[in-house]
């Protein structure tokens, strides 16, 4: 009993990757509202938009992300409310 | 005169006028082209024109809406095109048009589960707007539109994309 060692917590094996916000990496604009399937990548499956903790998105890309989903959505191009989108 | 031949930018003309009171120079603009230019004393004052230029600039908008299926091909062609001349009889200018066909829709719009979507990208003043926007509303066809002002970037963007499809 007393030589096994027990963690509470379980040991950081892996190294945390730092997040990055992929528009400012690809030198990327403007975000297009026409493209379903980029757009997706924001999404989880219920067709929810994903916080910016998750994605690691900029703030400022994060705004117009939302802004695009939402037009998307509109256009009913992307569904407002959904299971399995993936 | 001048107000007969311009009947539908009477109102861009009345704003002018104010300026060219002071300014000594009038343009009568329609389509970003200048058709006529009056200069009372200061013919040459080149600042005043280029704010009178500037003034002009036209917006570059983008519209989608979707058609409703019920119709024939032909039906769908005649709708886009009294849309098409919407935009130019108005004082617009298309810049580019996509036709994206019978789509699928992510969820169903006035029971409806696909639709005919297009696109119109175009150059105009931003009253038109509403002008079509209540076209859009009034026409029974058309069961959902949206109208988009790009700016710089996303003109850019879709200059980018003409160019990769037509390679």
């Amino acid at each position: 009993m007393a030589d096994e060692i027990r963690y509470l917590n379980p040991t950081k094996a892996d190294v945390k990757r730092k997040k990055y916000c992929r528009f400012k990496k690809a030198g990327i604009k403007y975000v297009d509202y026409k493209d379903a399937e980029f757009l997706k990548k924001f999404l989880n499956e219920q067709g929810k938009i994903l916080p910016r903790r998750l994605t690691g998105t900029s703030l400022k890309f994060q705004r117009k992300v939302g802004q695009a989903v939402k037009r998307a959505r509109h256009l009913a191009l992307l569904p407002f409310v959904t299971d399995m989108l993936k | 005169m001048i107000f007969l031949f311009l009947r539908s930018n009477y109102l861009l003309i009345a704003k002018y006028k104010s300026v060219d009171y002071k300014k000594n120079i009038l343009k009568i603009i329609c389509n970003s082209q200048i058709l006529i230019t009056f200069a009372a004393q200061n013919f040459n004052n080149y600042i005043n024109n280029q704010i009178l230029e500037q003034k002009i600039m036209l917006n570059h908008y983008e519209t989608v809406f979707i058609v409703t299926p019920v119709l024939s091909e032909s039906q769908v062609k005649e709708t886009v095109k009294k849309f098409r001349n919407f935009v130019t009889e108005n004082g617009g200018e298309v810049v580019y048009e996509d036709d994206w066909g019978l789509k699928k829709l992510a969820y169903p719009i006035q029971k409806k589960s696909t639709g005919f979507y297009h696109l119109i990208e175009f150059k105009a003043e931003g009253e038109f707007i509403k002008k079509l926007e209540i076209q859009y509303r009034r026409d029974e066809r058309i069961i959902r539109f949206l109208t988009f002002k790009m700016d710089k970037h996303a003109v850019e963007y879709a200059e980018k994309r003409r160019s990769n499809k037509t390679n």
